[in-house]
């Protein structure tokens, strides 16, 4: 047994969509993990099996065969709104898009997860403001995404990824729509809140992103070809993988 | 690479002896093009064969100081304003070793590919973590500059192989389709969206 349990683990998955003649495998015997205080990319074309992987990991589809498990529980154990609870409080989710919502100031965005969770909203905010000053825009409170740029607007997706002190964040091309040198800061903002403790796992087809990780996992067809830096704890504990 | 000219514009700067040339050069490229003092100093006797610099005497610890000549400072002056040449590539080993191996029977080209993209992604690992040591700062001193710069060159160098690798794997898989006889993988039906 190793001493560290990864926050994330997927055991012998596999996603097929549709059925006969159709039948597409988007994912074929994966298992994979992600360990506090850790970031890994997972690398692929389109088709690879890259954005099924993050969607498994998050609770947002099913595998069709195989488990997946997020702090020791089974995800496919939870009822519906058992993961959506599991989303609000264990999972952060950063995508491309930013996904905010445009009637909401970057602190409502943020406190959102946190009140629906049952936090009294005097709490969610304070602890979305203290995301949002952490992320570098606690002078953006009480803006509307519209009036933001792209950086900002990604910057408040990653203070919702992370507020309530979430330790798996899923990352979605988060970098996909912004300048290097902005995408940079935001990888910047990922790897910190991986090295205070969080497992990441970031999903990208640049190599300069995914370089950030401390690993580098290699996807095509479905199937998990290669990977740089390998963890030897991981090496040592993965045929016991339970 | 022309350390000639490097040294000279160093001299351009103020006069220097041997070791402190080297110093000086690697302040600004880091260790990414190890100069042993010999090399500086079989430079430094060329550079005054051909009149580029001149030794000026000693310093008090004995170390012979070089400085540059007027016909040195043209030199330094055209190699800055002169590009530098792409009429011979330099020999690029990847590109011949992928030449040969998609043409070489029985060779697993899409090991070699993935075997060097990992390695060129572990590269990249690295010198992305000395420019998160470096931190998000822009560097004050001229020199710091020098050398975020030359470890950005190596970034992009990094990552334009593995575009490239990635363009070499689709390339081939497209022909392993249009030829399925061919021996290469066939690829895979593209199913998930990877951008939204």
């Amino acid at each position: 047994m190793s001493a560290r349990e990864a926050v994330l683990r997927l055991t012998d998955v596999s996603r097929v969509h549709g059925s006969g003649a159709n039948e597409v495998h988007a994912l074929r015997s994966i298992s994979f993990a992600a360990y506090p205080g850790e970031l890994v990319a997972v690398m692929g074309p389109s088709g690879s099996g890259k954005s099924t992987l993050l969607t498994l990991a998050g609770g947002l589809d099913r595998p069709t065969s195989g488990m997946v498990t997020v702090e020791g529980t089974d995800l496919d154990r939870l009822s519906l709104d058992g993961r959506a609870r599991m989303r609000r409080t264990s999972i952060g989710y950063v995508f491309q898009g930013f996904n905010l919502i445009p009637a909401l100031t970057a602190t409502e965005n943020v406190a959102l997860p946190r009140e629906l969770d049952g936090v009294p909203a005097r709490q969610a905010r304070e602890d979305a403001r203290r995301a949002l000053a952490e992320v570098g825009i606690g002078e953006l409170a009480d803006r509307f995404p519209d009036d933001m740029s792209g950086g900002q607007q990604q910057r408040v997706a990653i203070a919702r990824a992370v507020v309530g002190e979430r330790r798996l964040i899923l990352a979605d091309e988060p970098t996909g729509a912004l300048d290097t040198e902005t995408g940079e800061e935001i990888l910047r903002l990922l790897r910190a809140r991986c090295d205070a403790g969080a497992a990441g796992v970031l999903v990208t087809h640049e190599a300069r992103h995914a370089a950030w990780a401390d690993r580098v996992v290699f996807l095509r067809d479905g199937v998990v070809i290669d990977e740089t830096g390998a963890d030897p704890v991981e090496l040592l504990t993965e045929p016991a993988a339970r | 690479m022309s350390v000639k000219h490097a040294l000279l514009a160093l001299l351009e700067q103020q006069p220097m002896y041997g070791y402190q040339l080297r110093v000086e050069f690697e302040q600004r490229t880091g260790t990414t093009w190890p100069l042993n003092v010999g090399q500086v100093y079989t430079t430094l006797t060329r550079l005054e064969r051909d009149g580029l610099a001149a030794a000026r005497g000693e310093d008090a610890e004995g170390h012979v100081i070089y400085e540059i000549t007027a016909a040195g400072r043209d030199e330094v002056a055209s190699w800055f304003t002169t590009p530098v040449s792409r009429d011979q590539p330099p020999r690029d080993e990847l590109a011949i070793k992928l030449a040969l191996a998609v043409t070489v029977p029985g060779v697993d080209v899409g090991t070699v590919i993935q075997q060097q993209r990992s390695a060129t992604m572990a590269a990249l690992q690295d010198y992305t973590r000395l420019k998160r040591q470096a931190g998000r700062d822009v560097p004050t001193e001229p020199s710091d500059l020098a050398w975020s710069l030359v470890l950005d060159s190596l970034v992009f160098g990094a990552e334009a192989e593995i575009r490239w690798l990635d363009h070499c794997e689709a390339r081939l898989r497209r022909a392993a389709i249009e030829r399925p006889a061919a021996g290469t993988p066939t690829a895979a039906p593209a199913s998930e969206r990877s951008t939204r």
